[in-house]
């Protein structure tokens, strides 16, 4: 089993629990809440293309910035007001890999979009998440190689 | 004049406004549906008394690659509390790309009488209109409904093979990736993707979502015009096929031709590039 940050974990442990399409969407639904777009003091609106998130329709975009200790903080927008999943998605990397350590962020596997989201979504929905994790996961391997 | 009878479409009494839905939340006669790609938006808040139709679950057959076929649409159609009489509304996500895709499904069953709210709910939320979480409490009833009908509006691969050998018109409404085959799936979800990429012979690229304005309405009749007849030559008294990855974004198209500029026989072909794109021996174009 991959060694992922251990909030990441803890997140893919409980979704392992979900037994119902409704349970997973109300579950969804509260983390999506809890989305924060990336603060002013980070970045303003028109954002910078080369945050964007290619792929996804949702129009997310990412930053990534270093931590003294080495690690990346991880910030979000995502302009889409519609796009709920791409919230929750974002809102569960910002969690989970901002502070972690580097190699594990770099281990994430794309495939986690379907713990969360079940294997039901559609190829788009599907196709934008898997980017979103994507992203983070290159910063994160960038920041490796050039160390 | 309503802004929509303005706009010139064939049948434009196949849209509705946002206005015309507020006025309406409380009709006996209208059933108000969302149907959405993002799972999450109709529980995290939907227009009062809206029922929801779900293109995975409601939509298809559980088992096989089919939609759900007459006791499955009679059981939908009842729980969701519609007569065949009733007008249904459809609205959703994507600028009503999944609306347009239910209510294409309602029309294999003969359900004729469904609209489509223009602007979809992207509209309607910008516009400060209100949306609840609350489910609606829903009266069943007993729909009755004749056997799905895949003759006018579906198209088959076989069909679709004698339509592109006799030059028919075929509309392909995936992205340009897509259509050219730089794109077979995409990543994780291989799925979804197919062996071969390309387009099929004699295809004309129109992505679904030109047919749409920013704020998620549909164009009016001449720019759908400039897109469909001027730029790529189709003729509307001529049977014409849409098809995108399994069907979806073809039936947005599909509503437009049909609907908004009266093409005599359109089809929508669903098992698409999916299917086509797998299929040992079939023609391509690259």
């Amino acid at each position: 089993m991959a060694d992922y940050p251990p909030k990441l974990q803890e997140y893919l442990d409980d979704f392992d629990f979900v037994t119902s399409r409704d349970e997973r969407v109300d579950f969804l639904i509260d983390i999506a809440d809890e989305f924060q777009p990336v603060p002013a003091s980070i970045a303003t609106k028109p954002y910078d293309e080369a945050q964007r998130v290619i792929g996804c329709e949702s129009e997310a975009f990412v930053w990534a910035l270093d931590r003294d200790d080495g690690t990346l903080d991880f910030y979000f927008d995502v302009l889409n007001p519609q796009g709920l999943s791409a919230m929750a998605m974002s809102a569960i990397l910002a969690q989970s890999c901002s502070g972690a350590r580097l190699d594990q962020v770099a281990a994430i596997n794309g495939e986690v979009v379907f713990t969360f989201f079940g294997r039901d979504i559609s190829m788009g929905k599907g196709r934008g998440l898997t980017e979103l994790v994507n992203a983070v996961v290159y910063q994160a391997r960038r920041r490796l190689k050039s160390a | 004049m309503s802004d929509i009878a303005s706009r010139g479409y064939a049948n434009a009494d196949k849209l509705v406004s946002t206005e015309w839905v507020a006025a309406h939340l409380n009709d006996d006669n209208v059933r108000i549906v969302e149907s959405n790609e993002d799972p999450l938006l109709y529980p995290s808040g939907h227009i009062p008394g809206a029922v929801e139709v779900d293109w995975v679950k409601d939509l298809n057959d559980p088992l096989r690659r089919d939609y759900l076929g007459k006791a499955g649409f009679e059981a939908l159609a009842s729980r969701i509390g519609i007569t065949p009489e009733m007008t249904v509304v459809f609205y959703g996500d994507k600028s009503n790309w999944w609306a347009t895709y239910a209510l294409w499904v309602f029309e294999l069953f003969n359900h004729s009488n469904a609209v489509i709210m223009d602007g979809g709910r992207l509209k309607w939320a910008e516009e400060g209109r209100e949306l609840t979480r609350e489910k609606p409490s829903i009266s069943p009833t007993s729909y009755s409904a004749p056997e799905r009908d895949d003759s006018r509006i579906r198209a088959f691969r076989d069909g679709v093979l004698q339509h592109t050998q006799a030059n028919g018109q075929l509309v392909d409404v995936r992205s340009p990736g897509e259509f050219s085959g730089e794109l077979l799936h995409m990543d994780g979800y291989p799925q979804e993707g197919a062996v071969r990429g390309g387009h099929i012979p004699g295809a004309s690229s129109v992505p679904w979502s030109r047919a749409a304005n920013e704020d998620g309405t549909f164009k009016n009749a001449a720019e759908l015009r400039g897109i469909y007849l001027d730029e790529i030559g189709l003729n509307p008294a001529e049977p014409t096929i849409a098809y995108c990855r399994i069907g979806e974004r073809s039936s947005h198209t599909w509503f437009v031709l049909t609907n908004l500029l009266g093409f005599s026989n359109v089809r929508n072909y669903d098992g698409s590039w999916t299917e086509w794109g797998n299929s040992v021996g079939l023609p391509i174009e690259k």
